[in-house]
C-alpha cells in the first residue's frame, strides 16, 4: 500500500510538474521552436541520410542480382593493362575450345554462354535501328534469370545448326515494330533475316548504365558465322550451381585459363574473371560503409542540436533564477526543481525529435522524386532518432536542472 | 494534544550566529542570538534597517542554515539537516511571508497560492486543493482576485496573496518579514486582524515590522541592533485590530451618513 502510494505520488507530481514546464515552454514559443531546431535539423537529416543510403544500396543490390544467378563472367584482355593489350601471348583472346573446355572440365557449371557481340543495323517493319546484336547459347536467359514477355526462346538445336533466329529486346521491339508484337516476325541484319522466336521482358538500366533492353539475341554460332566473322569470342558467361562454390569454380576457371593459354608463371592473367557475388558483397559494405558515415555526420548535427538545448536552458534558469527560488521557499525540494527542467529539456529535444522524422521523411520522399531510387525510411532509424533525441533531452538537460535544483534560495530570492 | 510538548518552546536559539563572506569582507549579521519563542506566542522583532532581522528570520525558516549557534524547532536540531530535509520541515511546519512578497509573476492569485500544496501534498486533488485556496484567499479578502496576476494587483493585496500563501497548508508556524510594509494603515490593520484570528487558533507568529503602531497588536516585542537582541518585552497594552476595525467600519458609516 506504501509502496503504491510512493507511485502514485510519484506520478501525480510528475505530471503536474510536466504541465509547469510545458507552460513555461508555451511561454517562449519562439524560442522553444528556435532551441528545437538545431534538434529537427539532426533528426531529419538522420533519417533522410539512412533512408538515402538504404534506398541507393538497395538499388545496386538489386542491379547487381539482375545480372543473374551465381555468375561468372571471362572477358578477354588483361585487368592490368587496360584498354592496351599486350601483343605478347598468341591467345590473347577467348575462343569456343576454352568455352567448352570450362563446360566440360569445371566441375560446378551448370550452365555456360559463349558471348560474341557487336553493333549493327536491324532493319524490319520499314524501320532502321542500330542496335547490340548479341550472339548467345540457349541457356543465356536462365543464366542472367531474364524471362520472356513473350515467344520462346531459341532451342540449342538451332544454336547448334546455327539457325536464323532471334528474340528481341523490349525496346528494340518497340523502335521497330511499335505497339506490334514482333513474334513471329522477321528482322534483317546485315541483310540477313532472322526469325523472331520471343520478346524479352524489360529489364532497365544496366550496372554500367546501358540499356539492356536494346538488344537482339541471336545463336552464337549464327553471330560468329555471319555477322561478326571472328573467331574470338567477347566473354564468356557461366552459371555455378551455388553460391558457396563460386570462388572455386572461379579457381578452377583461372588455372584452366591459364594454361589453356600457355601463360608461365608470373605472367598476368590475359582474361578477366567478373564475379557477381564478389560484386554483390563489395558493394553491399561499401553501401554499409556510406551510410554510416552519413548517418554519423548527421548524427553530429544532432549532438550540436543538443548543445543548443543546453545552452538555452542554461539561459533559462538564469532568466528563472528568482521562481526558482520562489518555488523552493514554498517547500519544492531539488528533486521537483530537477525535474522541472529536465522535462522542459526533454520535451524540447523529442519535440524536436517528432518534427524531425516527420521532415526528414519528406526529404526523403522528396529525393525520391529527384533522384532514380526509392528512399528507404526505415522503422530502426526513426526510433533511433528518437532515442537519440531523448537521450540527448536527458544528457545537455541535466547540467542546467542539477544547477538549477542546488540553486540557494535566498540567493535566488535576491536574484535581480 | 500532548501538553507537556506543548510546553516546550517552538523554536528554541542558543548563540545563533550568521556571517555572510564577500570576497574578503565579512559581515556579521547576526552575532549570538539566543532566543525562546513559546507556542501560541506573537512575537514582533523590531530594529534599524541592517540589524539582522531578515536574516535571523531566514534562518528560523529553514531558508538559511546558521555559520553558528544551534537552532531547534520543535525540538530537531535544524542545522543538522540537509536541504531536502530542511525543505520538507518547511513545507510541513512554517508559512513563510516575504519582505518582497515574492509571487511568481504572470500567474495567477489562485495559482500562487495552490504553489505549497503542489508541492507539499501532491496527491489531494486539484479539485480540493483549488477549493482549499479559494477558501484561503477569501481569509485574506482577496476572494474575487482569483484570476488576477501579481502584476494586476496592488501591493497590499500582493502581499495579502503572499499571505495566503503563506497560511494555505496550514502551519503551525508563520513568519512574516514585514508583512505591512508599504501598505495603508487600514490594510495594515486589517492584517494584523487575521494574524490576531489566527494566533487565537494557536498559531504561532513570528512578524517584523518596522512600526511601533504594529508592535502593538503583539504580545511581545524583540528589539535588535547590529546582529544582537537588546530589549525582548512582553506588550502589556495590547491593541486588538478587529475592535478598531470595528470601530473604524462605524466611524465611516456615520460619515457617510452624514
Ligand atoms: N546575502 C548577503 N550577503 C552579504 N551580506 C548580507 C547578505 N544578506 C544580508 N547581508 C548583510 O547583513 C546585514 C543584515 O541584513 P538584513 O537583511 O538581515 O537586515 P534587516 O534587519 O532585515 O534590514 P531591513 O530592515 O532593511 O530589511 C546587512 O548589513 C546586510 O548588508
Ligand atoms: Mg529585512
Amino acid at each position: 500500500m506504501i509502496f503504491l502510494d510512493y507511485i502514485r505520488t510519484f506520478l501525480m507530481s510528475t505530471l503536474q510538474t510536466a504541465l509547469i514546464s510545458l507552460r513555461a515552454l508555451r511561454r517562449n514559443k519562439m524560442r522553444s521552436m528556435l532551441t528545437a531546431l538545431g534538434i529537427i535539423i539532426g533528426v531529419a537529416s538522420v533519417v533522410a541520410m539512412i533512408a538515402v543510403g538504404n534506398g541507393a544500396q538497395a538499388r545496386i543490390t538489386s542491379q547487381v542480382s539482375a545480372l543473374g544467378q551465381n555468375l561468372l563472367t571471362i572477358f578477354a584482355g588483361s585487368r592490368k593493362s587496360g584498354g592496351v593489350r599486350s601483343g605478347l601471348g598468341s591467345a590473347s583472346a577467348l575462343t569456343l575450345a576454352d568455352a567448352d573446355a570450362i563446360g566440360r572440365e569445371v566441375t560446378d557449371v551448370v550452365a555456360i554462354s559463349p558471348e560474341a557481340s557487336t553493333t549493327a543495323q536491324a532493319i524490319a517493319n520499314g524501320r532502321n535501328w542500330s542496335t547490340t546484336i548479341a550472339g548467345e547459347s540457349s541457356d543465356y536467359l536462365k543464366i542472367r534469370d531474364w524471362k520472356l514477355a513473350s515467344g520462346s526462346m531459341f532451342t540449342d538445336r538451332e544454336v547448334r545448326s546455327a539457325a536464323k533466329v532471334a528474340v528481341i529486346g523490349s525496346k528494340t521491339a518497340n523502335e521497330l515494330f511499335g505497339p506490334l508484337n514482333p513474334v513471329g516476325q522477321t528482322v534483317r541484319v546485315g541483310n540477313i533475316p532472322f526469325v523472331i522466336t520471343g520478346l524479352l521482358e524489360s529489364k532497365g538500366a544496366g550496372m554500367g548504365g546501358q540499356n539492356q533492353d536494346d538488344r537482339i539475341i541471336i545463336p552464337y554460332t549464327t553471330a560468329m558465322k555471319r555477322i561478326t566473322g571472328e573467331k574470338y569470342l567477347r566473354s564468356i558467361n557461366v552459371q555455378i550451381g551455388s553460391a558457396d562454390r563460386m570462388e572455386v569454380a572461379q579457381q578452377q576457371i583461372t588455372s584452366l585459363l591459364r594454361q589453356r593459354h600457355r601463360l608461365t608463371t608470373g605472367r598476368d592473367n590475359d582474361f578477366n574473371i567478373f564475379n557477381q557475388k564478389e560484386i554483390a558483397d563489395t558493394v553491399n559494405s561499401i553501401s554499409k560503409i556510406i551510410t554510416l558515415l552519413l548517418g554519423s555526420i548527421a548524427g553530429i548535427s544532432l549532438v550540436v542540436g543538443g548543445i543548443g538545448i543546453m545552452n538555452i536552458m542554461l539561459v533559462s534558469v538564469t532568466e528563472r533564477t528568482r521562481e526558482i527560488g520562489i518555488r523552493i521557499a514554498v517547500g519544492a525540494q531539488p528533486g521537483d526543481i530537477r525535474l522541472q527542467f529536465l522535462i522542459e529539456a526533454i520535451t524540447l529535444s523529442l519535440l524536436g525529435g517528432i518534427i524531425g522524422v516527420l521532415l526528414g521523411v519528406g526529404v526523403s520522399r522528396l529525393v525520391a522524386v529527384f533522384a532514380d531510387f526509392k528512399a528507404i525510411v526505415s522503422v530502426g532509424s526513426i526510433i533511433l532518432a528518437f532515442g537519440v533525441s531523448f537521450v540527448i533531452g536527458v544528457f545537455f538537460g541535466f547540467y542546467p536542472a542539477h544547477k538549477a535544483a542546488h540553486l540557494d534560495p535566498i540567493e535566488a530570492l535576491r536574484y535581480e | 494534544m500532548n501538553t507537556f510538548a506543548n510546553n516546550k518552546p517552538v523554536i528554541q536559539l542558543r548563540d545563533l550566529v550568521k556571517t555572510y563572506q564577500t570576497g574578503e569582507v565579512e559581515v556579521k549579521a547576526v552575532r549570538g542570538v539566543t532566543l525562546d519563542i513559546q507556542r501560541g506566542d506573537l512575537v514582533a522583532i523590531m530594529g534599524a534597517s541592517g540589524s539582522g532581522k531578515s536574516t535571523l528570520m531566514n534562518t528560523l525558516g529553514c531558508l538559511d542554515q546558521p555559520t553558528g549557534g544551534n537552532y531547534l524547532l520543535d525540538d530537531i536540531a535544524v542545522s543538522r539537516l540537509n536541504r531536502k530535509e530542511l525543505a520538507k520541515l518547511r513545507n510541513k511546519k512554517i508559512g513563510f511571508v516575504f519582505q518582497s512578497f515574492n509571487l511568481l509573476a504572470r500567474t495567477s492569485a489562485l495559482e500562487n497560492v495552490e504553489l505549497p500544496m503542489f508541492y507539499s501534498h501532491p496527491l489531494i486533488p486539484l479539485r480540493e486543493r483549488r477549493q482549499r485556496a479559494v477558501q484561503t484567499l477569501e481569509e485574506v479578502g482577496l476572494g474575487d482576485r482569483l484570476s488576477h496576476h501579481p502584476s494586476q494587483l496592488s501591493g497590499g493585496q500582493q502581499q495579502c496573496i503572499a499571505i495566503a500563501r503563506a497560511l494555505v497548508n496550514r502551519p503551525e508556524l508563520v513568519l512574516a518579514d514585514e508583512p505591512t510594509g508599504n501598505i495603508d494603515t487600514r490594510t495594515s490593520i486589517e492584517i494584523m486582524g487575521l494574524f490576531q484570528d489566527l494566533n487565537d487558533n494557536g498559531i504561532t507568529i513570528v512578524m517584523i515590522t518596522h512600526e511601533l503602531d504594529i508592535a502593538a497588536y503583539c504580545k511581545r516585542i524583540v528589539v535588535m541592533r547590529d546582529g544582537l537582541v537588546i530589549s525582548d518585552t512582553r506588550n502589556e497594552n495590547r491593541r486588538f485590530a478587529r475592535q478598531e476595525i470595528a470601530t473604524l467600519y462605524q466611524a465611516e458609516q456615520k460619515a457617510k451618513l452624514a
